[in-house]
């Protein structure tokens, strides 16, 4: 399909004996913003693992752009630094300054001069909304501050699609809104983003596309009008039930 | 410390002034034979701070090589990494000095190669080897004590395996490392006595030699003793001091 970022297949992981995905289908064409919501355990976090490989798939078929994902080194390099990734836990490097953690992909899997890497990392830092904080360690900033600097990392890579993993989950509730702020401007600047969370207040406002998932499967996907106001399933309604009603 | 210290003196004093049992002469600085003795003992110093150094820094690398295996996802490599662990673990240090020191020239020749090995090789390839496994299963401990999100975190920004060790796990592993590999450093200095054994002039042959002349085992063997205290005094002070770098740098 063209235009397609990313293409999931018939997508089927086990852990053991677990079946944790169950035939997947997902087409997120370039500049589209998916949101997946559903319980835990649901299998959603698995999803967006396997898109940059993180986690193997067994059966189907995942392309990024066309390329199909195999265990080829290469292949699965490629993928890496086009594919930024947005962790739950921030996931900085503790012991180095916001700087070095933005300019470390740059100049070691990408061969930027420190320079142009420090140049580019301030330039993100800005976007984000934290230019002063270059020169501190992770620790000494506030968990929104840290995620903000965990978006502005990924994005120094240039990546093609940001995935998200539940990023604001971790966050205290005063905090939510400033990582959100980002992530909406982003969305607004035609990134192509895959978003796994439970924040529907920011699905209604960015999602072109809502996957609802549960016991590893896509029971329900729609566009938001639709999705929030009809769902069609009984575990969709229930689900949004549970959570809208906070 | 200080009153520990105190002893040596003390010790001195006793035996210098009264009975026949204490001989400090055959150790007394203060005359011409007593400071060729002690010169003769401390010249073994040189021998085994090379020996514990060259020893210690052949055992954190192969220690690392026989770690990473022990992490991979690949069953086989943990295999090598099991079972060079509990295979060398299981040496004891002095069959290993002698079956390194009188056996591996054999198996050399065996093959048609002419590799002496003297005492001094032989001690520094006997420790190294026998500390690697334990080397390697501290860095296993402190590689596995980093949280998987930071080598995720590495992946996604496109660094390689080596880059990713390199850059992110092993700089945050070290500061758990090193308080144990200093354990393991302070061990070498001590297990190097056995060199003595394979006829390494080392601080323990060098006393030994010395008691066979002088018959003072008692003082010569203290003053032994107070050598090895001393090396591994300086090494603990050391590795503190790194340490208290160190963990200023992660505090930021």
């Amino acid at each position: 399909m063209p235009g397609a970022a990313i293409e999931l297949v018939g997508v089927n992981k086990w852990y053991d004996t677990f079946h944790v995905l169950k035939d997947i289908n997902l087409t997120v064409s370039s500049g589209e913003k998916v949101v997946i919501c559903g319980p835990s355990g649901s299998g959603k976090s698995t999803v967006v693992r396997c898109i940059n490989r993180l986690e193997k798939h067994q059966k189907g078929i995942i392309r990024l752009d066309g390329v199909d994902l195999t265990d080829d080194a290469e292949s699965t390099a490629t993928i890496r630094s086009d594919v930024g990734m947005v962790f739950q836990q921030f996931n900085l490097f503790p012991h180095l300054t916001v700087l070095e953690n933005l300019t470390l992909g740059p100049i070691k899997a990408r061969g930027l001069s420190r320079k142009d890497a420090e140049e580019k990392a301030r330039h993100y830092l800005d976007r984000v909304h934290i230019p002063d904080q270059a020169d501190k360690k992770p620790m000494q900033l506030s968990g929104g501050q840290q995620q903000r600097v965990a978006i502005a990392r990924s994005l120094c890579m240039e990546p093609r699609v940001l995935l998200f993993d539940e990023p604001t989950s971790a966050l205290d509730p005063e905090m939510i809104s400033e990582v959100l702020e980002v992530m909406v401007e982003l969305a607004n600047e035609g990134m192509t983003m895959v978003v796994v969370t439970h924040e529907m207040g920011f699905a209604r406002k960015v999602a072109d596309k809502m996957i609802f998932m549960d016991a590893g499967e896509i029971v329900e996907e729609g566009k938001p009008e639709h999705f929030f106001t009809n769902p069609q399933s009984d575990r969709c309604r229930k689900f949004l039930s549970q959570i809208l009603q906070h | 410390m200080k009153k520990l210290l105190l002893i040596v003196p003390l010790l001195l004093l006793a035996g210098c002034s009264s009975s026949q049992t204490w001989g400090w002469y055959v150790i007394d600085p203060t005359t011409a034979s007593g400071w060729v003795n002690v010169k003769f003992l401390i010249s073994g110093m040189g021998a085994t701070i090379q020996i514990s150094l060259i020893a210690a820094a052949m055992s954190i690398v192969i220690g690392l090589l026989v770690a990473l295996p022990g992490l991979s996802e690949k069953r086989g490599w943990r295999l090598v990494n099991r079972v060079y662990v509990e295979f060398i673990r299981a040496i004891p240090l002095l069959p290993m000095l002698f079956w390194v020191f009188y056996g591996l020239p054999i198996v050399f020749k065996s093959m048609g190669m002419n590799v002496p090995i003297d005492p001094f090789w032989g001690a520094i390839i006997t420790l190294a080897i026998s500390d690697s496994a334990f080397t390697a299963e501290i860095y296993r401990a402190g590689i596995q004590s980093i949280a998987r999100g930071q080598s995720e975190a590495a992946q996604t920004i496109g660094l390689n395996y080596v880059q990713t060790m390199r850059y992110v796990i092993l700089p945050q592993a070290i500061r758990r490392i090193l308080p144990p590999l200093a354990n393991q450093f302070i061990y070498i200095v001590k297990m190097s006595a056995f060199a003595s054994v394979i006829g390494m002039q080392e601080l323990t042959r060098r006393a030994n030699e010395l008691v066979v002349t002088e018959y003072r085992p008692l003082e010569i063997y203290t003053l032994l003793v107070f050598e090895y205290l001393i090396l591994v005094l300086i090494i603990s002070a050391g590795v503190r001091w790194l340490e208290r770098r160190m963990g200023a740098d992660e505090r930021g």
